[in-house]
């Protein structure tokens, strides 16, 4: 049979994806751990060893990116899974309105990042943003969200949160709707409560969604920075720069090398926490 | 989906056949900055311009800061300029390999016109004229609302010990003392600028050494003053509440209405102010950014910005028909019939009409006393992308000016390293 | 009795924060389009005092010689065209890296799963674009959205596909049939359900992809409607209704995607992460 399953699945099949995805995708990739170790005009370079790297990981405008992508994403990721599995748990009951709520809170994530970026941008305005105007009726006075140093990144991140927590939910949803009934009816019977149900069942059932959105939300989070491009371009100062915005600004500037070491940090940033985090997940889940 | 592809399709080709049916006219595109204050200025050169030639000026619109800056290099780079750029003279533009991408002027009638000081910024170590002078030449320092010094008696301060005086009443009066507007991040970095006069009486070999790697912001005093001075308005509380929220409109806005007192800035502002609020530019006074010694209180001068002819254009002979209409009495009569200008023209031969702003008039008096040293950045082909992002820093107390001068060191590092320049 | 108040009460509420939340931040956009600069300068959510939808749609459609109308074009060309792209590669691949077991395979594999972390090199990747004189062109653009996609789509291709029992395969295969008969004629229309799942999710998030176009396709000519947006915001200058009335007018094309397939960028968001 060997030889029939060589005639079907011929590996021509593979032809074009491999044109694609390799020119495209794989070879830049290799690249980069070439071109990070020079000063390069894209036309032009010269080896400077590790230079970059050390330029890349002592500027503090730069290196503070590092920091801020951790954070953006450890609490973008973490708020999109409490929120998104309180709100499939909630959507999940028997309500009159659930089709509406689940649509209202997913339909962000039709918007682009851009529109996102801009609406919020204004309601987060200190004087006049709607935002502030809201707290300020009911005696709180409101911070310039996006202009205090040590509040901006947060700022955005709660706008990524708003944006992404849609996504986070629906998966939950399809996992919460895929466990079998009579669990929750053994519970019953046992005269559990609404929170024993999430507890022992829901949530132990929802491991595999979970680590999903886990999944998305923290890699999502540490390669984006178009959000806090359009609503900081990384301010004040460097405040709220993140890795991925540092690149871009490396790129735009002409620093083709340091950029493209900054692409690989972020590389190593990434195969260090998620391909260990994923590991992770999943092993737990066989465990389960 | 396909019908309505299908529409916009044949919208797009009507679009095309109209334009084509324009007659025999010729195009330039001509990327210019979104929002120049004196947009109406140019518009009234184009106008004339387009009257007298069969050429149409088309513009394309460009971000200030180092955002635009980044454009234009990506641009570049993509081969995918069109035919006239405005842009920054000085380092800024010298860091485009003119050469190669620019055309050059030198054997035009117009470089005949440009006074040498400027065509020394538009020019690789002396050779070639690569643009002509966007905007009448600006000076850094002070605008200051005339009104509210004479409301609290205050007297111009020559030294920074007497500025800081001013500021104290003003700010005891209830007004802001000094208008930040840290959103357009650009602005943030004029005080430090303004202020290279003060450090070029007290050091004058720091661009030559600066730009051979031989002096740093970190240690030369004079140099350092500058991200002190940005940070101590701020500690002592002169600026504005919620600085990041301020563009360059609000400030334009705040100065003009008296709200606040002093905005450290270019005079090309003075345009955009009398255009948006006529009846206040009389109001509007300017000073030279004191230094600490009252008898060397003098004015940095920027040179103007630049239109230059991308090399790439089709068009470059109906390109230098605009240039050379631009610089001329007549597209100079154009410019003026819609404001006075906001500087004197680094053109030969033209002299300023007696109605100019009253700030200029106070330009004026330094010029006259010869008390003026160029901006830094045209002294120099050194200049770190990130000094705005770095002057926020100072301006918002996130770090020590001391941190900031290193940090601006490393930046300037990077970018002398990008351009190989020997010593680096 | 008690329990059903106090479940409408907790529905009340939640409607209430869900149109809080959700709600007004929209409704404002919508409201706010349709006014004047001066009176969206207010930043409030009271109505219009005169709306003016068609003169704010009108102003922005000119902004630089009809700019947007250029780049709703592109961006159509490009949606379609990188999707076409990114089916047609990716179900092959999926087919046979779901049938075939080998090591070949298995380092495939594990460069397609990498493909799902590894955050793309951008300036290598202009580099090649630019040696294969693909940079700053649509194709270039459409080949890398094709390409970033790939390990995403290839996943839910070959998860679909491990229901399909192979039967089938070889049955065609005795009745004659060559490798490629196999897929043209059986497999692929077997897998249209997930092709149009594909198709749906991609085209939303290439269609409204801002990062890619950043950085592959720079300049005026090549313009998408999402850049479009991102330039207009220096050029309008907090004249928020035209910034407003733009973000309205690009969101058409999604929400009408969302609209007629609500259900189906459920499932398909759904089965991809579950898989993933």
């Amino acid at each position: 049979m060997a030889s029939t399953t060589s005639k079907i699945y011929s590996y021509k099949f593979l032809l074009p994806a491999a044109v694609v995805y390799l020119i495209f995708f794989i070879v830049p990739t290799f690249l980069s751990f070439f071109f990070s170790l020079t000063i390069w005009t894209l036309s032009d370079w010269k080896f400077t060893g590790l230079d970059n790297f050390r330029i890349f990981l002592t500027e503090p405008s730069l290196n503070v990116g590092l920091r801020n992508s951790l954070v953006y994403a450890i609490l973008t990721c973490g708020l999109k899974v409490v929120l998104g599995f309180l709100l499939a748990a909630f959507l999940s009951a028997n309500l009159k309105t659930k089709g509406f709520l689940r649509s209202i809170i997913y339909f962000p994530n039709i918007l682009s990042t851009i529109a996102v970026g801009i609406m919020f941008s204004s309601l987060m305005q200190p004087s006049r943003g709607l935002i502030n105007v809201g707290l300020a009726a009911i005696g709180i006075q409101g911070p310039d969200w996006l202009g205090n140093p040590s509040l901006a990144l947060l700022s955005v991140a709660m706008v990524d949160v708003w944006k992404g927590v849609g996504i986070a939910m629906t998966i939950f949803i399809a996992g919460i709707m895929a466990i079998p009934r009579h669990y929750y009816e053994a519970l019953m019977i046992d005269g559990g409560s609404s929170f024993h149900k999430l507890r022992y069942i829901t949530l132990p059932l929802s491991r595999s969604s979970m680590n999903s959105v886990i999944m998305l939300a923290f890699i999502g989070g540490i390669r984006s920075f178009d959000l806090v491009w359009v609503m900081t371009k990384g301010g004040p100062g460097f405040t709220s720069d993140l890795i991925a915005s540092i690149i871009y600004k490396q790129l735009q500037g002409g620093f083709y090398g340091i950029s493209t070491a900054g692409n690989v940090v972020l590389f190593v940033i990434v195969s260090l926490l998620a391909v260990p985090m994923y590991r992770f997940l999943t092993k737990a889940e066989v465990d389960l | 989906m396909k019908r309505s592809s299908i529409a916009l399709a044949a919208a797009m080709a009507l679009l095309t056949v109209a334009g084509g049916f324009a007659a025999d006219r010729q195009k330039l595109v001509w990327l210019q900055w979104a929002n120049d204050g004196a947009q109406k200025n140019l518009d009234a050169i184009i106008a004339a311009f387009e009257a007298k030639y069969p050429i149409d000026i088309e513009l394309e619109f460009k971000p200030g800061s180092a955002e635009g800056e980044n454009l234009v290099k990506t641009r570049i780079a993509a081969n995918d300029m069109p035919d006239l750029l405005s842009f920054n003279s000085g380092s800024l533009f010298q860091v485009l390999n003119l050469e190669k991408n620019f055309v050059d002027l030198s054997n035009e009638k117009l470089a005949s016109r440009l006074v040498d000081s400027f065509k020394s910024t538009v020019s690789v170590s002396g050779k070639g004229v690569y643009g002509i002078p966007y905007q009448p030449i600006p000076a850094g320092g002070i605008l200051y609302n005339k009104k509210v010094y004479a409301q609290l008696g205050l007297k111009v301060p020559k030294t920074w010990k007497a500025f800081i005086a001013n500021c104290e009443k003003i700010k005891a009066a209830g007004k802001v003392a000094v208008i930040a507007s840290y959103k357009d991040d650009w602005t943030a970095q004029l005080l430090l600028l303004a202020d290279f006069y003060n450090v070029n009486v007290a050091n004058p070999k720091f661009a030559q050494d600066y730009t051979a790697n031989k002096a740093k912001y970190a240690s030369t005093p004079a140099a350092l003053r500058g991200f002190e001075k940005i940070q101590e308005v701020f500690t002592k509380g002169f600026t504005n509440k919620e600085p990041v929220s301020i563009t360059y409109d609000m400030a334009q806005a705040m100065l003009a209405s008296g709200e606040g007192a002093h905005y450290p800035m270019a005079t090309w502002v003075l345009t955009s102010i009398n255009q948006n609020y006529p009846d206040k530019i009389n109001d509007i006074g300017f000073f030279a950014l004191p230094g600490d010694s009252a008898d060397k209180n003098g004015v940095t001068l920027w040179m103007p910005n630049n239109i230059s002819i991308s090399k790439t254009s089709k068009h470059i002979d109906a390109a230098k028909q605009f240039l050379d209409f631009f610089v001329s009495p007549e597209g100079l009569a154009a410019y003026m019939s819609v404001s006075t200008p906001d500087g004197a023209f680094a053109i030969k031969g033209v002299k300023l009409p007696d109605n100019v702003f009253p700030a200029v008039k106070d330009i004026l008096v330094y010029v006259d006393a010869n008390k003026t040293a160029p901006a830094l950045e045209f002294l120099s082909p050194v200049k770190g992308p990130n000094l705005p992002q770095i002057c926020v820093e100072a301006g918002l107390a996130l770090k020590t000016p001391a941190a900031c001068a290193v940090e601006y060191d490393r930046d300037v590092e990077k970018q002398a390293k990008q351009l190989m320049l020997p010593g680096w | 009795m008690k329990r059903k108040i106090l479940r409408v009460m907790v529905e009340v509420i939640a409607v209430a924060l869900a149109l809080a939340i959700f709600g007004i931040p929209l409704s404002y956009v919508v409201t706010n389009a349709g006014k004047t600069s001066v009176e969206a300068a207010q930043m409030s959510i009271a109505p219009a005092a005169e709306t003016r939808y068609i003169k704010n749609f009108s102003e922005v459609l000119a902004t630089s010689n009809h700019m947007l109308l250029r780049a709703f074009l592109n961006s159509t060309i490009i949606t379609v065209v990188s999707i076409a792209m990114l089916i047609g590669v990716s179900s092959m691949a999926g087919f046979v890296m779901e049938r075939r077991k080998s090591r070949a395979i298995s380092w495939i594999n594990f460069l397609v799963l990498a493909g799902l972390m590894i955050p793309p090199a951008v300036v290598p990747t202009i580099w090649v674009l630019k040696s294969i004189g693909l940079y700053k062109t649509m194709l270039g653009l459409e080949l890398i959205e094709a390409a970033l996609a790939f390990p995403f789509s290839v996943l839910l291709y070959r998860g679909y596909l491990g229901a399909i029992p192979r039967e089938l395969d070889e049955a065609s295969f005795i009745d004659g049939c060559s490798g490629l008969d196999l897929f043209v004629k059986v497999i692929f229309p077997l897998m249209k359900p997930v092709s149009a799942t594909i198709a749906i999710i991609t085209s939303i998030s290439v269609f409204n992809d801002f990062v890619n176009p950043l950085y592959f396709l720079p300049g005026a000519k090549n313009v998408t409607v999402q850049l479009t947006l991102y330039n207009y915001i220096s050029q309008y200058l907090n004249k928020w209704n035209l910034l407003f009335a733009d973000i309205l007018l690009i969101s058409i094309p999604p929400l009408i995607f969302f609209i007629v397939f609500n259900k189906k960028i459920v499932s398909g968001m759904v089965a991809g992460a579950v898989k993933s």
